[in-house]
């Protein structure tokens, strides 16, 4: 009784009852993999909500403190106020400590589901035209997501997270030319200069979020005007959409997957302890431990700092130091492959058509091929991030491992491209292009009782688009 | 996914299903409640992590199993097919947007001397507005170049005690700071005893390790973890986070993993005290390579 009053009153000085309307009856196309997006957006929320809670009692500051409480371990010690205030936040506030196994481990399914989202757009050709905006607007979501995550681990001022900004210090050392000014304008002087801490903050609570609301909510307007895609179906024109509409079915399903999301972190954040800052200890530039990784998605960054070898390009008193080529070169490249991506299609299959029915990976091998590659690629250098650990739960040498690890992601890429492309073409040739190039025999019975068989060519169809007659 | 063409497809027979569902659905909501309250309960008695997080997951997934549940089951499963609609606009309404624009556009590109000033002042601003950034670090200057080291100063440890020539054991290690510097980042080294009959320091360092006391910076060349770890067995220093490792009585040169370059050294002296002091600041910058690491501008 009550919307509809409002309703009402807001279209008398709106007029936005017809937006309303179109609005709430709004086609949304469902399948399983399009919830990924969707996790990635709620896991935002979740770590906004989290994240307000932790910014009421973090305090960015790198200034020496002697540290009086509960954890007793640590008791008497020096550290850094920043890091007294992450103790605090995990042992005297109350609920402090679930709020921020919470906030971790949103982060961490965050990431997850932008990279997984993003895969999904990929391998469907979801960022062919006219949505190749929103594929670029994904990926600059991706490296916020990442930065962001970067920012935030590195807040608590622990040993392993001193370590990765000392890490970040020397890659954007490395840059030619401006690497030293810009080591110095970021980290505001020579590392460990005092302001740093203060900046991450600013940009993990600030900038960052600011940025990813911004684009998401662009990502998100982008979706609304062009519509969702569809998978192939019968009797589905590249022109149609289907699916339950947005009001009721679907938000249903949405608002129930989003207190689905929040109680799964809320439960992992409860039972599962992560990044325990208490037993890292505190930060202090002259000491790093072993086995120090970082976050999951940084992993690949951290892999190939190891395993790329010690080569510098030196002459006439420059260098383009080492940490260069793994840490900023290979980043970029990827990153900037992927930014491209539509259009690099594009310049191969000449395609300018609007596509608004995905592709099953099976039906563009070699994109898949590529993907895959990547893919490999990506996962054996984040396996390299963590060689320590891997070398000693199987008990060769570090060293044996990096050499093993060196190889592998070389050889198992190139693996991976030729296997996807060949298992993409041997699917594509039978289940579900059964009629590819293939031939129509016709077997008759004459009147006198004999058979007699003609042949002709089949149709061999491109796409799934053909085969549906679009 | 059945199909209908355009519009609304008949409500799918509803039983004894929606009964079970909405029983079921109590059930969690119920649940919900109560881990709700326990949540209370628990905040006020002092929290406890565990049972915050399990009973969280319960309220909130109790919520959404519920509301999913209802979605799924107590709402007709309506898929509609419609049409998308026209994307681009009719050719003749981007023409006329065209059109709109291009009025605007002659009332500027008539007065091209007044469009170059107004884009030169444009271009004043954003230099104007991009010289703050300098304020946001100092500058690099020479300060890669050099640390804390001098000529004569002792050799301390931690707590700020000197080191005598003879204080170290064989395959002994230190971290040392010069003296009044305790702490320094880029000053910190590590001190390691070894035989010196073993040592094969670079042309002109053979007397720049007292005693076999050899020492060098413990900011690993690649990408500056402090290299903490001495494998006595094999005289390498090893860095934690990438694993160089650095031939100790080889002038540290890197012998594995992605360091480009050996530690720089810190030349010693004895002073007559017994005491190790150091000759100059190390051989060479520490830490990660940089652009002009070479001296260039």
């Amino acid at each position: 009784m009550i919307v509809p009053r409002i309703l009402r009153w807001f279209d008398e000085r709106l007029g936005a009852a017809s937006f309303a309307k179109k609005s709430l009856q709004k086609v949304f196309p469902d399948h399983w993999s399009f919830m990924l997006g969707e996790v990635a957006m709620y896991s935002f929320i979740i770590l906004v909500v989290t994240g307000t809670f932790l910014s009421f009692f973090y305090v960015p500051d790198v200034r020496p403190v002697v540290y009086h409480g509960p954890y007793k371990p640590l008791d008497g010690q020096t550290m850094s106020a920043a890091y007294a205030s992450v103790l605090r936040i995990s042992f005297q506030v109350r609920a402090g400590l679930v709020f921020r196994q919470i906030h971790h481990w949103a982060a961490l399914v965050m990431t997850g589901a932008v990279v997984f989202h993003a895969t999904r757009v990929f391998f469907t050709g979801a960022f062919r035209k006219p949505r190749e905006i929103n594929w670029v607007l994904g990926v600059a979501l991706l490296l916020l997501t990442m930065g962001i995550g970067f920012a935030g681990y590195s807040l608590p001022d622990d040993l392993l997270s001193g370590t990765g900004l000392r890490i970040g210090y020397s890659i954007a050392l490395s840059v030619p030319f401006i690497g030293t000014w810009l080591a110095f304008l970021v980290f505001g002087g020579e590392y460990p200069a005092p302001d740093i801490l203060n900046r991450l903050f600013v940009l993990h609570v600030m900038i960052l979020p600011a940025l990813i609301a911004g684009v998401m909510g662009a990502h998100l307007a982008i979706l609304w005007r062009q519509k969702h895609t569809n998978f192939p179906a019968k009797g589905l024109t590249n022109d149609q959409i289907r699916g339950p509409r947005l009001w009721p079915r679907y938000a249903f399903a949405s608002v129930g997957l989003f207190f689905v999301l929040f109680g799964v972190v809320a439960l992992l954040g409860g039972v599962a302890q992560i990044n325990p800052i208490w037993i890292y200890g505190p930060y202090h530039p002259i000491t790093a431990s072993g086995a120090s990784q970082p976050d999951w998605y940084m992993g690949f960054t951290e892999g190939a700092v190891r395993l790329f070898p010690g080569w510098e390009i030196r002459g006439f008193g420059h260098e383009i130091p080492e940490p260069f080529f793994p840490g900023v070169l290979m980043p970029s490249v990827l990153f900037g492959g992927m930014f491209l991506w539509p259009w690099i299609e594009r310049f191969f299959t000449k395609d300018d058509r609007d596509h608004n029915l995905l592709q099953h990976p099976r039906d563009v091998p070699w994109r898949t091929a590529v993907g895959a590659s990547v893919i490999t690629f990506l996962v054996v250098l984040t396996i390299a991030g963590g060689s320590d650990v891997l070398a000693s739960s199987l008990g060769v040498s570090v060293e044996a491992m990096t050499e093993i690890l060196r190889w592998l992601v070389v050889i198992l890429p190139a693996v991976a491209l030729f296997v996807t492309y060949y298992i993409c073409r041997e699917l594509r040739s039978n289940d579900l292009h059964p009629v590819r190039e293939s031939k129509i025999t016709t077997v008759r019975r004459s009147s006198t009782g004999g058979f007699d068989t003609s042949e002709e060519e089949g149709g061999g169809f491109e796409s799934v688009e053909e085969r549906l007659g679009l | 996914m059945s199909d209908t063409g355009h519009g609304r497809q008949p409500p799918a027979p509803r039983g004894p299903d929606e009964r079970r569902v909405s029983r079921l659905m109590m059930l969690l909501l119920a649940v919900s409640i109560l881990a709700g309250i326990g949540l209370l309960v628990l905040y006020a008695l002092g929290g406890q992590v565990q049972l915050e997080g399990i009973l969280l997951f319960v309220l909130l997934t109790g919520i959404g199993m519920s509301i999913i549940l209802w979605g799924k089951y107590l709402i007709p499963p309506e898929i509609v097919t419609e049409e998308r609609g026209e994307r681009p606009s009719p050719e003749e309404v981007r023409v006329a947007a065209e059109r709109a624009y291009e009025e605007g556009e002659t009332q500027i590109t008539r007065r091209s001397a007044l469009v170059r000033l107004l884009l030169g002042a444009f271009g004043a601003l954003g230099l104007a507005a991009i010289f703050p950034i300098r304020s946001l670090g100092p500058s690099p200057g020479r300060s890669l170049f050099r640390t804390s080291w001098r000529t004569g100063l002792r050799a301390v440890d931690e707590t700020g005690k000197p080191i005598s020539v003879d204080a170290l054991p064989l395959d002994g290690v230190v971290t040392v700071f010069p003296e009044g510097h305790v702490g320094s980042t880029d000053s910190v080294a590590i001190l390691v005893r070894v035989d010196p009959d073993q040592l094969r320091l670079p042309e002109g360092r053979g007397e720049d390790a007292p005693e076999g006391n050899v020492c060098y910076s413990k900011l690993c060349t690649h990408a500056g973890c402090p290299v903490g770890l001495y494998l006595a067995q094999f005289h390498e220093l090893q860095c934690p986070c990438h694993f160089s490792a650095f031939d100790v009585l080889d002038g540290a040169q890197p012998v594995f993993g992605p360091a480009p370059r050996p530690l720089p050294q810190l030349p010693l002296y004895v002073d007559e005290e017994g005491y190790l002091v150091a000759k100059s600041d190390f051989t060479a910058p520490v830490g990660p390579g940089f652009w002009n690491r070479g001296g260039g501008p």
